[in-house]
C-alpha cells in the first residue's frame, strides 16, 4: 500500500527537522522519493512523528484475560499513537517459557497493530531463585529480561543472573528497589504516609538497590536499563553513575513526572502506583531529568486493573494505572512545563526508546520504518471511561481534561488506526 | 476530592472520619455537646428519644469488644435500634468487599455505619459510597485514625484542665501504628495545645512525624519533663517480637510509665490511657491505680462523646 | 399596636399567685433559657425547699429529623427525685405547646411526679397541641410572622420583647 501524508508538521527528533511537509510511504518504509498514492491522508495542521514507542505495557495475556485482552489492549495502544511497545514479563504464567513468548508474539502479530516486543523472565516464575533459559527466550523473540516489579532479594542470584546475560550481550531491565525495605509498604515514606497511616518505602529502598545495581553493572558489564525511577537522590546517583560511564539507561514513569504523594487526597487508590508516588521534591528532581536527559525516556507503565481492585482501602488496592492512551498529552504538559521544543519532548517516547530498545524505527527519514502517529497536539479531552479503548479505566487523571489527541496511526505503511 | 469529605455542603457534619481537618467550632461543638450528654448518663434512665427509630450498624472488621460495646451503649442511650456485625468472626460476611458488606446493610435501612477496619482508608471508602442519608462513623481504621477516641481524650483533658491554651502533653508508645496517637495530635494542634511531645524509640515513631506538629523526644527524661497531660498507648503484643523492640522489658525499663518518671512531669499532670493496657509494661499498676490516673473517666466520657457524635451527625 | 406588657410586673403577680399553690414538698422546674431565667426568680421568691431544676430540652424536641441537633444543648439538672413529686413547670412564653411537650417527656424519663402545674410569664395564640397553663401572666397578641421573647439585661432585669421570625 502506498501511503501520501499530506501537509502534516512533520517532526522528527532524532535529526531535529520540524517543518511541513510531505511523507510517501511505500513497502512498509519511509520513501526516499515521492510517488503515486493508493490513498492519501491530508494531516493539515496536525503534527506528523515518528510513532511512540513505550518501553512498558502491560496486555494481560496470557492470564489476566478478565482485567484486559490483547485485543482491547492493542486497540488502545495505537489509538494514543504507541506503534511500538515492550510487554513485561509478569503475565500469568510469567514469560520465562519460549513457547510462551511464542504465542505472545504470533497472537500480536496476527491483530496487526502496535509492534509487540516482550521481554522475558530474569528467573523462573520471577522467583528470583533460579535463571531462566535466556538464550532461548531471546531466540523466541525476547528483546531483554526482566523481573516486572518482582524483587530478586538474593544479591549473589542477582550477580549471577547479570553475569549471565553479560555474556550473551543481553539487556536487563531492572527495577531499582530493595525487597526487604520495601516489604509491606505502599506509599512514599514521608509525611503524608505519616498522616494517612500507610506503611512507607523510604527513597533509600531506591538509592540502596541503585548502588548494588551500580556495583554488580561495574562487576559484569551487564547492560542494565533501569525502570521507573522514583526518587531525587535516585536521579542525583544515576547522573554520577552515567558520568562515570556506566552502560546504563533509564525510564520514568509517565505518571511520576505529573504527581507525588500529595495527589493521593483522601486515599485515592487510583494512586496507588509501583513505585509509590514521592514527594513534590522528587518529582521535580524526575521532570528535570528527563528533560536534561539524565533519565533516556518516559513509560506509561500502563497496567490495566478492574474497577473492583481498585475500590478497596489503599493498602489493598491493587497498584497500576491505565497510560497507553495517556502517554502522549501527559508527555507533551511535561514538555510545555519544561519549556521545551516539541522534538525534544518527543524525543522521549521516540528516538530515546527506540536507542534503549535498539530497534529502526522512532525517526522519520528515509529507509526507516513507516510507523508514525499522526496527532493534535492542541485538541482537547476529557478521560472518561468511555473515552479509552483500553479495558483499563483506572486513572488518576479520570474526569480530567487533557490536550493531545490522535487522528491516525500507520505501523510498518498501514493505517492501523484512525478517529 | 477537594472538599471534606466529612462536612456536607453547608459545613455541617456528615461523617465522622477523623479529627484531620476538622475545624476548630465542630471540635468544640462535639465536646460541648457531649457535655449534656453527661446529665444524661448521670440520671436512673438513662436514654433520650434522639434517634429513636435509626437504625446503627457496627460494622467490625477488626475484634473489639470494648469500642463496639461503648458505641452501642451510646447509641441505645440516644433510643436507636443497633445491630451488630463482627465481620472478623461472622462467615456470611467474608470473602465479600467492604464495599458489598456496606451496599448489602444499606438496602436494609441503615442510618448510620459504625466502622473499624485494618486498613487505613477503609472509612473513607465507605464513605465515598453509602447514599446521602447516610452517615459513616469510623471507629478506627488500621493506623490512621480512631477520631471517636481522640475527642473523648480531648473531652477528658478539657474536663480536667479546662483550656488547651497553655498546655504540654507528651504522647508515649508506638507512635508509629497508633490511630489514637495521630487522632489526639490533629485535635490538639487545631486547638491550640502549644506543645505536643511523642516519646519512643526511633523504631517507633514515623517518618513524618515532625510535620504533624510535635516535638520528637528518645526519652522520657526529656520528654515528661514539665508535661501537664501523659498518654499512654497501648503496645501491641506483635511489636515485641524483635523486629521493632527486642522485649517487653527493655521498653518497660526505658518507657514504661513508673510513679518515678511521673514524678517528672508537673505535680498535676494527668495520666491517660486509650485501653486495654498491659499492666507492667507501658504502665505499672501503681500509676494505672493511683490518684493521677483518669483512666476510668475516659471510658464513661466515651459514651457521652459518641452519643454526642451520633445526635449531631444523624441529624444533618 | 398595643405594648407589651412589663415582665417584672408579670413575674411579681405570679409570685404572688403561686404563693397560695406551694407546699413543703413542692419542687420547680424551669426550662433553658427563658424559663431558666424566671424560675430563678420565682423560686428565690417563693423560697421553695428543694433546689431549683433546669431543663434542657434539646434531646426530646419532635423536630430534629427536620432540624438536626439544637444549636447549644445545655445539661439539664434535677437535683431532687421526681418521683411523687408536685412540679411547678416553668417557660417564658406558651405558644405550640411542643416546647411544654418534650419538657414532660424529659421530666417522666426522670421518675413520675404526681403533678406538674404549668406556669408561664406570657401566653400567645398558635396552640399545636392540647396543653394549657395553669398560671399565665398575660395574654399576649403576637403579629403574624413575629415570636415573643423574654430578654435578661446585665443587671437581670426581665423584659418581652418581639422578634422576627416564626
Amino acid at each position: 500500500m502506498k501511503l501520501l501524508v499530506k501537509s502534516g508538521r512533520v517532526v522528527d527528533p532524532k535529526s531535529g527537522r520540524d517543518a511541513v511537509g510531505d511523507l510517501f510511504l511505500a513497502d512498509g518504509r519511509i520513501a526516499a522519493a515521492t510517488g503515486t498514492p493508493d490513498r492519501s491522508i491530508d494531516a493539515k495542521g496536525l503534527v506528523v512523528a515518528p510513532g511512540f514507542i513505550d518501553l512498558s505495557a502491560r496486555l494481560r495475556e496470557p492470564g489476566y484475560e478478565y482485567k484486559a485482552t490483547l485485543e482491547s489492549e492493542m486497540d488502545a495502544a495505537v489509538a494514543g499513537g504507541v506503534t511500538s511497545l515492550a510487554c513485561p514479563p509478569d503475565t500469568d504464567p510469567p514469560l520465562d517459557e519460549p513457547g510462551l513468548v511464542d504465542m505472545l508474539r504470533r497472537r500480536a502479530k496476527a491483530l496487526s497493530r502496535a509492534r509487540v516486543y516482550p521481554v522475558g523472565a530474569l528467573t523462573v516464575k520471577l522467583a528470583g531463585k533460579q535463571l531462566t533459559e535466556m538464550a532461548e527466550l531471546a531466540e523466541s523473540g525476547c528483546v531483554a529480561f526482566s523481573q516486572g516489579n518482582a524483587p530478586v532479594a538474593d544479591t549473589q542470584l542477582l550477580w549471577r543472573a547479570l553475569q549471565y546475560a553479560a555474556t550473551f550481550g543481553f539487556p536487563v531491565w531492572l527495577r531499582a528497589e530493595d525487597a526487604w525495605l520495601a516489604k509491606g509498604g505502599v506509599a512514599h515514606d514521608g509525611e503524608v504516609a505519616t498522616r494517612l497511616g500507610l506503611a512507607g518505602i523510604p527513597a533509600f529502598a531506591e538509592t540502596i538497590a541503585l548502588a548494588q545495581l551500580f556495583e554488580l553493572v561495574r562487576a559484569t558489564g551487564a547492560r542494565v536499563h533501569i525502570c521507573r525511577i522514583s526518587s531525587a537522590a535516585g536521579v542525583a546517583m544515576l547522573r554520577r553513575a552515567r558520568h562515570e560511564g556506566l552502560p546504563l539507561t533509564c525510564d520514568v514513569g509517565i505518571h511520576h513526572v505529573h504527581l507525588s504523594d500529595m495527589d493521593l487526597g483522601y486515599f485515592d487508590s487510583s494512586c496507588r502506583l509501583e513505585p509509590p508516588l514521592r514527594s513534590q521534591r522528587d518529582r521535580e528532581a524526575l521532570a528535570a531529568a528527563l528533560a536534561d536527559g539524565t533519565i533516556d525516556c518516559a513509560v506509561s507503565d500502563h497496567t490495566p486493573v478492574d474497577e473492583d481492585r481498585k475500590l478497596l482501602p489503599f493498602a489493598e488496592a491493587e497498584p497500576g494505572a491505565t497510560g497507553l492512551e495517556l502517554l502522549l498529552p501527559l508527555v507533551l504538559k511535561w514538555g510545555m512545563q519544561r519549556k521545551l521544543t516539541l522534538a525534544q519532548t518527543l524525543a522521549r517516547i521516540t528516538s530515546e526508546p527506540a536507542r534503549v530498545l535498539g530497534v529502526a524505527s522512532g525517526r522519520i527519514e528515509p529507509g526507516a520504518p513507516a510507523d508514525l502517529a499522526i496527532f493534535d497536539p492542541q485538541a482537547l479531552w476529557r478521560v472518561t471511561p468511555q473515552a479509552l479503548k483500553s479495558q483499563g479505566k483506572n486513572s488518576p487523571f479520570l474526569g480530567m481534561e487533557l490536550a493531545g489527541r490522535v487522528r491516525a496511526t500507520i505501523v510498518a505503511g498501514n493505517v492501523v488506526y484512525e478517529a | 476530592m477537594a472538599r471534606n469529605p466529612q462536612l456536607n455542603a453547608s459545613g455541617e457534619l456528615q461523617h465522622l472520619l477523623s479529627t484531620e481537618g476538622l475545624p476548630r467550632e465542630i471540635l468544640l461543638k462535639i465536646l460541648d455537646t457531649a457535655e449534656s450528654f453527661v446529665g444524661v448518663t448521670e440520671r436512673d434512665i438513662k436514654k433520650v428519644p434522639l434517634l429513636r427509630g435509626k437504625s446503627v450498624f457496627n460494622l467490625f472488621f477488626e475484634g473489639s469488644t470494648r469500642t463496639r460495646t461503648t458505641f452501642e451503649i451510646a447509641a441505645k442511650r440516644l433510643s436507636a435500634d443497633v445491630i451488630n456485625l463482627n465481620v472478623a468472626v461472622s462467615s456470611t460476611f467474608k470473602g465479600e468487599s467492604l464495599l458489598d458488606t456496606v451496599a448489602n446493610l444499606s438496602a436494609m435501612q441503615a442510618d448510620i455505619f459504625v466502622v473499624r477496619h485494618g486498613s487505613s482508608g477503609a472509612a473513607h471508602l465507605v464513605a465515598r459510597h453509602v447514599k446521602p442519608h447516610e452517615h459513616v462513623i469510623n471507629a478506627g481504621d488500621g493506623r490512621h485514625a480512631h477520631p471517636t477516641q481522640g475527642l473523648l481524650d480531648l473531652y477528658t483533658i478539657r474536663h480536667y484542665k479546662k483550656d488547651f491554651g497553655g498546655l504540654t502533653v507528651a504522647i508515649v508508645g508506638d507512635v508509629l501504628h497508633s490511630r489514637v496517637a495521630r487522632s489526639l495530635i490533629h485535635g490538639l494542634t487545631t486547638l491550640g495545645a502549644p506543645e505536643v511531645r511523642v516519646i519512643g524509640p526511633q523504631t517507633l515513631i514515623p517518618a513524618g512525624a515532625a510535620a504533624l506538629g510535635v516535638r520528637v523526644c528518645h526519652s522520657m527524661q526529656e520528654g515528661l519533663k514539665g508535661a501537664d497531660v501523659v498518654v499512654m498507648l497501648r503496645l501491641q503484643n506483635e511489636r515485641m517480637n524483635g523486629a521493632l523492640l527486642p522485649s517487653a522489658q527493655e521498653f518497660n525499663k526505658h518507657y514504661g510509665l513508673t510513679a518515678e518518671k511521673l514524678a517528672l512531669a508537673k505535680p498535676d499532670a494527668i495520666v491517660m490511657h486509650p485501653g486495654p493496657m498491659n499492666r507492667g509494661v507501658e504502665i505499672d499498676s501503681s500509676v494505672a491505680d493511683g490518684p493521677r490516673s483518669v483512666i476510668l473517666p475516659q471510658v464513661t466520657f466515651g459514651i457521652s462523646v459518641r452519643m454526642a457524635v451520633m445526635s449531631m451527625i444523624a441529624g444533618n | 399596636m398595643a405594648s407589651l406588657p412589663d415582665a417584672e410586673t408579670l413575674c411579681e403577680q405570679l409570685a404572688r399567685e403561686l404563693k397560695a399553690q406551694v407546699k413543703a414538698s413542692t419542687a420547680m422546674v424551669g426550662i433553658y433559657t427563658g424559663g431558666a431565667w424566671l424560675a430563678e426568680r420565682l423560686h428565690a421568691v417563693l423560697g421553695l425547699q428543694a433546689p431549683l431544676g433546669l431543663l434542657d430540652i434539646a434531646f426530646y424536641r419532635d423536630d430534629y429529623a427536620k432540624q438536626g441537633l439544637a444549636k447549644d444543648p445545655k445539661r439539664s439538672k434535677i437535683p431532687f427525685d421526681v418521683e411523687g413529686r408536685d412540679l411547678l413547670l416553668v417557660d417564658d412564653v406558651l405558644h405550640s405547646g411542643r416546647t411544654v411537650r418534650a419538657a414532660m417527656n424529659e421530666l417522666f424519663d426522670y421518675g413520675r411526679p404526681a403533678t406538674i402545674t404549668l406556669v408561664v410569664l406570657a401566653e400567645r395564640s398558635g396552640r399545636q397541641l392540647p396543653i394549657c397553663a395553669q398560671f399565665a401572666g398575660a395574654r399576649v397578641e403576637v403579629p403574624a410572622g413575629m415570636r415573643l421573647r423574654l430578654k435578661r439585661d446585665d443587671r437581670g432585669r426581665l423584659s418581652l420583647e418581639l422578634q422576627r421570625g416564626a
